[in-house]
């Protein structure tokens, strides 16, 4: 067995195993009956369906010949791992930070995903940004952010 | 006349100063962002979504519809200019207007694109106007076979005019009906996969996955690739007047884009994209001027025809919307998202219950399209300029306003973290060529569809034939049979692949 187009391939792979998993899910609720719908009737239905269609997915993967085996390519793993992990450090740290530092220190880390990246600018960029949540999102809307890290007592 | 007095109502909303500031600072907005290539409508609204809490329904819907039709003005734009569509919607404008450009003719290419938006846009008002409240009154012949029937075909309707393949697509409509399974079931009050995390309870807020796949998902992808490095076409924006000529070349050009336009925006998976398609190709058939340019070589009409059916069908497409409460692409679904924050259900029943919000937000969009236009000519030096703003700075701008938002989602991180979950899956999605916004048309739609499902099979008794015996019910699912039978068909698919191509070209 050849694969013929990998984005397919693991496409219909993605489908499969989700929707097996969810209607497997369903199973735990109760499915009642036509006439009286439980809560895992739907989701069962969704789920078996959506595992139907990964299937087709896969057999045309090894079946239908493709221009250059539709190979997936690289994955970019620099900006994927820098990306999300600034962005979910900001999750961590703003509540115990603040967002004094860890907007700029969010700014900072993801700047650092780019090709291109230079001190001065990510530095310039970060202080801009955060004088503009600053006023958008605390002076304009309101919205209730700590700014400063707990350990200093103040809150707002 | 009662659709006077609708329009009338609706100015008198749209006309008070809060009101006019919100269309405006919509509009500025979605140009900007029309403008700045690698940030769509769909991002920049699931972004402005945390914020409208503070605002009340219609400035709120007046601002977000002013992004989606101000994007369109900002996408061809640059389009012209650097051969770059801002949006998907502005790629056929690219072709003769980009040739026009490099004829020193920019001035007159972004006249036609913008008076014909505009003109456009003022049709598509009243045919808003004049439409929905017909439509509203079949809606509430509807029972739930009906809604049921009625939501099957919009979402089989989203995935047949796209592009990419179509199994992939129905797949990504079904994660995303899966997806909007994780909540608390309406009817027996059984929390389902939630994994004992009280925040899943409630379900995932749809502005952690459309900010996680489309925010997230799409800066990884732009990273991921080279950077580029462009021309721009500044020094010759001059004359911006077309030649009376360009007038009378361009305005038959205007009335068949709107025209055409208009309609296609209806269609559940229309709007903007599909509608700019539909006018080139018309454009390219019909016959102009016996020693007019070429196509594709810097003709009027090829830059007329989808600038004002893509503004028509960007217009057209809030009705479903607006008299259904089904959205017809992935920014309408935003809209309905926007509506449920503000406590409205979306349907039918928003006409009468809210009419101010109703007509106030349709008069609304043709205020923004005036806006527009005189804002947009005398601007475009702005606009030009902000294109030398680089990714690496306006990537992190992206993520600090993604951040916030979805903390103030609930004043809680949990949100935060979804959304890097997501951020995952989007680059995924992207990897394996499956188009994201079908997944967000199943996502909001999926508890409508089960509620109205499992309500028509209580009515039927567990009769599955209650779909296929009620007329209405049979008529809007053989609508979606027919749909996918049609692009199956071997001579249009392979149509349909050719007008894809020419796209990614």
């Amino acid at each position: 067995m050849k694969i013929k187009s990998e984005r397919d391939f693991w496409a219909g792979m993605m489908f499969l195993l989700v929707g097996i998993a969810f209607a497997w899910g369903a199973t735990t609720y109760s499915f009642g009956s036509s006439a009286r719908p439980g809560p895992g009737y739907f989701p069962f239905g969704l789920g078996v369906l959506l595992a139907l269609l990964g299937a087709v997915e896969l057999f045309k993967a090894l079946t239908i010949e493709s221009e250059g085996g539709d190979p997936i390519g690289g994955i970019a793993w620099k900006p994927l791992i820098v990306i999300l992990f600034a962005v979910g450090l900001f999750g961590v740290a703003l509540p115990r930070l603040g967002l004094v530092i860890t907007l700029p220190l969010m700014v900072l880390i993801s700047s650092w995903a780019s090709d291109e990246f230079s001190w001065k600018a990510t530095v310039a960029n970060a202080v801009v940004l955060i004088t503009m949540s600053w006023l958008i999102f605390i002076k304009g809307l309101s919205l209730i952010i700590p700014m400063w890290p707990t350990i200093f007592g103040a809150g707002t | 006349m009662e659709l006077i007095n609708n329009l009338a109502l609706g100015f008198g909303v749209a006309f008070t100063w809060i009101n006019l500031l919100y269309a405006f600072g919509g509009a500025l907005l979605g140009t900007l962002i029309g403008v700045l290539p690698g940030l769509g409508p769909v991002a920049t609204i699931a972004m402005l979504l945390p914020s409208i809490y503070a605002l009340d329904a219609t400035p709120a819907l007046i601002m977000l519809a002013g992004i989606y039709y101000g994007a369109q003005y900002g996408g061809s734009t640059t389009a012209i200019l650097i051969n770059v569509p801002g949006e998907s919607s502005s790629v056929v404008t690219a072709i003769d207007g980009y040739a026009m450009a490099r004829k020193g003719r920019a001035g007159a290419a972004l006249a036609a694109a913008g008076m014909g938006s505009f003109f456009a846009g003022c049709v598509g008002t009243i045919v808003i106007a004049a439409f929905a409240p017909p439509l509203t009154e079949l809606a509430f012949k509807f029972g739930p076979a009906e809604y049921f029937s009625l939501m099957v075909l919009g979402l089989i309707g989203a995935v047949v005019l796209a592009s990419g393949s179509l199994i992939k697509a129905i797949a990504m409509i079904l994660l995303g009906l899966l997806l909007g399974q994780i909540n608390t079931d309406v009817i027996s009050g059984v929390p389902r996969y939630s994994f004992d995390i009280p925040e899943l309870t409630d379900g995932i807020g749809f502005v952690t996955i459309a900010m996680g796949i489309f925010g997230f998902g799409e800066i990884i992808a732009n990273l991921g690739r080279p950077a580029e490095h462009r021309e721009v076409f500044t020094k010759d924006v001059k004359g911006l007047w077309p030649t009376k000529q360009d007038f009378m070349d361009a305005w038959p050009a205007v009335l068949r884009g709107t025209a055409l336009g208009s309609i296609l925006g209806v269609l559940p998976g229309g709007g903007a994209l599909l509608a700019a398609f539909a006018a080139y190709t018309l454009e390219k058939k019909s016959r102009g001027r016996v020693d007019e340019v070429p196509f594709g070589q810097g003709n009027i009409r090829g830059v007329a025809g989808p600038e004002s059916a893509n503004n028509a069908g960007a217009q057209t497409s809030f009705i479903p919307m607006l008299t259904l409460g089904i959205p017809p692409n992935a920014v309408m679904a935003l809209m309905v998202g926007a509506m449920t924050i503000k406590g409205i259900q979306p349907g039918p029943q928003v006409m009468t219950s809210n009419p101010e919000l109703f007509w106030g937000l349709i008069a609304s969009m043709w205020v923004g399209n005036a806006m527009l236009v005189i804002l947009n000519l005398p601007l475009i030096g702005i606009w030009i300029k902000l294109l030398t703003v680089p990714y690496r700075l306006l990537y992190p701008a992206i993520l600090s306003f993604c951040c916030i938002g979805l903390y103030t989602l609930n004043n809680n991180n949990f949100d935060v973290y979804m959304a890097v979950l997501f951020g995952v899956v989007g680059y995924v999605f992207y990897k394996l060529h499956c188009e994201p916004a079908p997944l967000l048309l199943g996502f909001i739609l999926g508890p409508m569809m089960e509620e109205n499902l499992r309500r028509a099979l209580l009515l039927s008794r567990g009769d599955w034939t209650t779909f296929a015996t009620r007329p209405l019910s049979a008529g809007l699912l053989a609508g979606a049979v027919l749909m996918i039978v049609i692009v199956t068909l071997p001579t249009i698919r392979k149509k349909r692949e050719e007008a894809f191509q020419d796209e990614e070209a």
